[in-house]
């Protein structure tokens, strides 16, 4: 029998891809599309900026010449394998073992090469595509800066590709084994490991970066020890390191073919193993992946704690925060991340802690204020992507029971009100943990302590509400799988837009602080202006339009939805 | 009890309802038929407020479903064709949750809750979670839901669907007590026999307009149709002859 091709067996993806182009246009989306292309750009723009910056003072160093950029760029690229794997074995669960035109594909005589090509090709599309888009700005600050000409951008795809493919094999093969490993439906276990993995695989990252000691070249015997340390491959048998010895090979006009072999015939490798394992052990998976789901017990407990302290809500609102508290906590995709969460924000303390500031007075007061401050544009993008990942798909997980919500007499304000504090209390206590640990740790003063706690609070209002908005103005009710949802692309918009936030309220609030500094630095009493104060009211201003203006868009766009 | 004026909604230039108009009053087992894409469920998601008519009106017992959405509803139990409810809950919490909806608490949801359950053989699932329930489960759970807070009428899309024979008997009955004792039942099914001996009046509906509407003898007398079984007059109002083209194409196959 003639086995259909593999773009007639991605067909579907493809065709649906477009008719969502489509009706995105219809439904006045080019407003939208304007929207999109300004904050991309402008957040394009503003990475290839600072990078821009940062490899044309580096390049200027006599003695280290490219080395230093060839590090970084060896760094980023590890760290985009890492998220790439971690996001391929998520996005390998649905596209192979959950999703909807499984039943059609595997009932038919499709043969499992082509099965395997055309899922893999699917998880590689879904779990990448930022993760490339992401690279555009920065490859082209390094073309620039080395002036790698016109060619440059050809020769960069073909040695990102390759990097792109060995991470969605790694990825398909960890979910095949997994799910062969462990019974049916047993997602939670599945996650939870995947969970820890990638907990694990933070931290493996971070020591092999060793980041401190880039950080401090003092501490090496001399400046040869530090440039054989930046000679040596970071992580040598990694597609990473060899995509950027390739491209820094190139941008060196030292042309070298070895490293892009080696990425090219590593892929191809990959690909033919990965299709072996697929063939040996996708039937019984996929078989075990259909059995029944677990029974489940009573549970009795959210209603006795949660219920009991809500008792002085209305009804339909205490139920509706029950009810969204005990999905989270039965729907094993969502509460394994918190163990990933939990382990980030030790990591997180730890390197604070182990910052190297205090090696001198009043340099150390310096650097103590700055990092504090630091620490809140930092908070609050942590504090985005949990936003991201917990409360941006919250109106989306809502979508095939919308049917109930909607011919219920709820008031749809009841239904936001509940998603936003479900989220945002837990998101808040979170802030105030890292802002305030990170200060008690770095012994601010209680005036920078205020600050960057009643900062937090109100970026964590807005944040949560921008999450919420834009994970309703964007929803995915078709989405199988939670954790793929902020991978959309309004999950994009949303990270954008957050950032352009704490860009602009960092920089109201940056000449406030530097009054502070300055005034501490020179031994003044440090006083409250009244430029100080038009400074708080204008980023308290932002956070609360940023708070409830969203809001107010997500109540309409609410309204507006049809099933 | 159930009034529609005018009823319209375009998906882009596609005309999915035409301006229909109906009037099913209290104590009246109403069955909307038509073939596959006619518009029944369009219509019926309107009448619950899910969908927004492009134009016309819904009065549920007065009040517009669009202008006083809450008033109206709490009068409404609806029961959709595709059972989607929260996988995660156990049928008994699915239960407390919707009557919670209906601003309903407290012991007598409870009761009600042990009830309903007892009535649809689901007593010994009700600490499971909806995952665990098969497709006819599921439905009896939500007709379940539909019915917690008492409604004075219900909608129901396809209500037979995924039901085993015996809970297909005893939703009939539930239907038969319900307009008996002054509710109103409109449903779309596809189950002409259901249909026949279920309601007290009838529409049919084609491509988003009702071709035909009343009793069964009405609907027969106005298109003098004789003594022809439902199923006849259906086909001979919704296209009969490619019915017996098609049977003509599958019969070359063989």
């Amino acid at each position: 029998m003639k086995q259909p091709s593999l773009a007639h067996v991605l067909q579907p993806k493809w065709r649906t891809a477009l008719q969502r182009l489509r009706e995105e246009r219809a439904s006045g989306g080019t407003g939208k599309l304007a929207i999109l292309v300004m904050v991309g750009g402008a957040f394009w723009a503003g990475v290839f900026w600072v990078l821009y910056r940062i490899l044309s003072a580096l390049r200027a160093v006599q003695e280290l010449g490219p080395l230093i950029p060839g590090k970084i760029l060896g760094l980023i690229l590890l760290s985009f394998i890492s998220i790439l794997v971690l996001s391929n074995v998520i996005t390998a669960l649905s596209s192979f073992f959950l999703a909807k035109d499984l039943d059609l594909l595997v009932s038919a005589p499709v043969d499992w090469l082509r099965l395997y090509l055309a899922k893999l090709g699917e998880t590689l599309v879904h779990s990448s595509w930022m993760v490339a888009l992401m690279a555009i700005p920065i490859l082209s600050a390094y073309g620039v800066v080395f002036k790698g000409g016109v060619l440059f951008a050809p020769y960069a795809v073909l040695a990102i590709v390759p990097m792109l493919i060995v991470p969605a094999v790694i990825g398909c093969a960890i979910t095949l084994i997994l799910v062969n490993i462990f019974p049916a439906r047993r997602t939670r276990d599945l996650l939870s490991i995947i969970a820890l993995g990638a907990a694990a695989g933070v931290i493996l990252l971070f020591r092999m970066i060793r980041p401190e000691q880039l950080a401090r070249p003092e501490g090496f015997r001399n400046l040869l020890d530090f440039v054989i340390l930046l000679r040596g491959p970071t992580s040598p048998f990694l597609p990473s390191e060899w995509a950027s010895q390739a491209i820094m090979g190139y941008l060196r006009h030292e042309l070298d073919p070895f490293p892009l072999i080696m990425l090219w015939t590593t892929a191809i490798a990959f690909v033919t193993f990965g299709a072996l394992l697929h063939r040996a052990l996708y039937p019984q998976g996929f078989t075990k992946a259909q059995e029944g789901a677990e029974r489940f017990i009573r549970g009795g407990l959210w209603r006795w704690t949660v219920g009991s302290l809500l008792a002085w809500l209305p009804v339909a609102k205490r139920e509706f925060v029950l009810k969204d508290i005990k999905l989270f906590f039965r729907d094993t995709t969502q509460w394994s991340q918190l163990i990933l969460l939990a382990v980030l924000v030790v990591v997180y303390l730890f390197n604070i802690q182990a910052l190297p500031l205090r090696r001198g007075e009043p340099v150390g007061f310096f650097y103590v204020n700055l990092v504090s401050f630091l620490n809140l544009g930092l908070a609050g993008f942590v504090l985005a992507s949990i936003a991201a990942r917990f409360i941006f798909p919250a109106v989306s997980l809502e979508g095939r029971q919308m049917w109930l919500l909607r011919s219920s007499p709820l008031d749809l304000r009841a239904l936001l009100w509940s998603k936003y504090w479900v989220g945002t209390v837990p998101l808040l206590v979170l802030g105030l943990i890292l802002t305030g640990v990170t200060n008690a740790l770095l012994e601010v003063s209680t005036f920078m302590m205020i600050l960057s706690l009643a900062t937090m609070t109100a970026l964590t209002l807005a944040i949560s509400a921008l999450a919420l908005t834009f994970g309703t103005l964007y929803p995915q009710f078709e989405t199988e799988n939670a954790a793929q949802i902020p991978t959309s692309f309004g999950g994009l918009v949303f990270m954008m837009a957050t950032i352009a936030l704490l860009a602009a309220v960092l920089i109201l609030l940056s000449r406030a602080v530097y009054t502070y500094v300055r005034a501490a630095w020179d031994g003044h009493v440090v006083g409250i202006t009244l430029e100080m104060i038009v400074l708080f009211a204008l980023a308290a201003a932002l956070c609360t339009a940023a708070t409830m203006l969203p809001l107010r868009m997500a109540l309409r766009k609410m309204e507006a939805f049809e099933f | 009890m159930i009034r529609l004026e005018n009823l319209t909604k375009l998906y882009g230039s596609f005309v999915a309802v035409d301006d229909i108009s109906l009037h099913v009053p209290r104590g009246v087992l109403f069955g909307c038929l038509g073939p596959n894409g006619a518009g029944k469920t369009t219509t019926l998601r309107m009448i619950a407020g899910i969908l927004r008519p492009t134009q016309g009106r819904v009065l549920l017992g007065g009040d517009d479903v669009h202008v006083n959405p809450l008033s109206a509803k709490m009068r409404l139990g609806f029961i959709p064709d595709r059972p989607f409810v929260y996988d995660k809950l156990t049928g008994a919490e699915f239960l407390r949750f919707v009557a919670g909806l209906y601003g309903q608490e407290g012991d007598t949801v409870g009761r009600r809750i042990a009830e309903l359950l007892e009535v649809f053989e689901l007593t010994s699932w009700q600490d499971e979670l909806v995952e665990a329930y098969s497709h006819g489960m599921r439905q009896k759970l939500i007709i379940s839901s539909a019915l917690i807070h008492r409604p004075e009428c219900i909608v129901v899309d396809e209500p037979m669907v995924g039901l085993d024979p015996k809970a297909a008997r005893l939703l009939k009955d539930i239907f038969r007590q319900f307009v008996e004792k002054g509710g109103t039942v409109l449903m779309s099914t596809h189950t002409l026999e259901v249909a026949e001996a279920m309601c007290d009046q009838i529409a049919i509906i084609q491509h988003g307009k009702i071709v035909a509407a009343g009793t069964v003898s009405d609907v027969r007398r106005q298109h003098k149709a004789g003594d022809a079984s439902l199923e006849e007059l259906f086909l001979k109002l919704t296209g009969g002859a490619q019915v017996r083209e098609l049977a003509e194409v599958l019969g070359g196959m063989a």
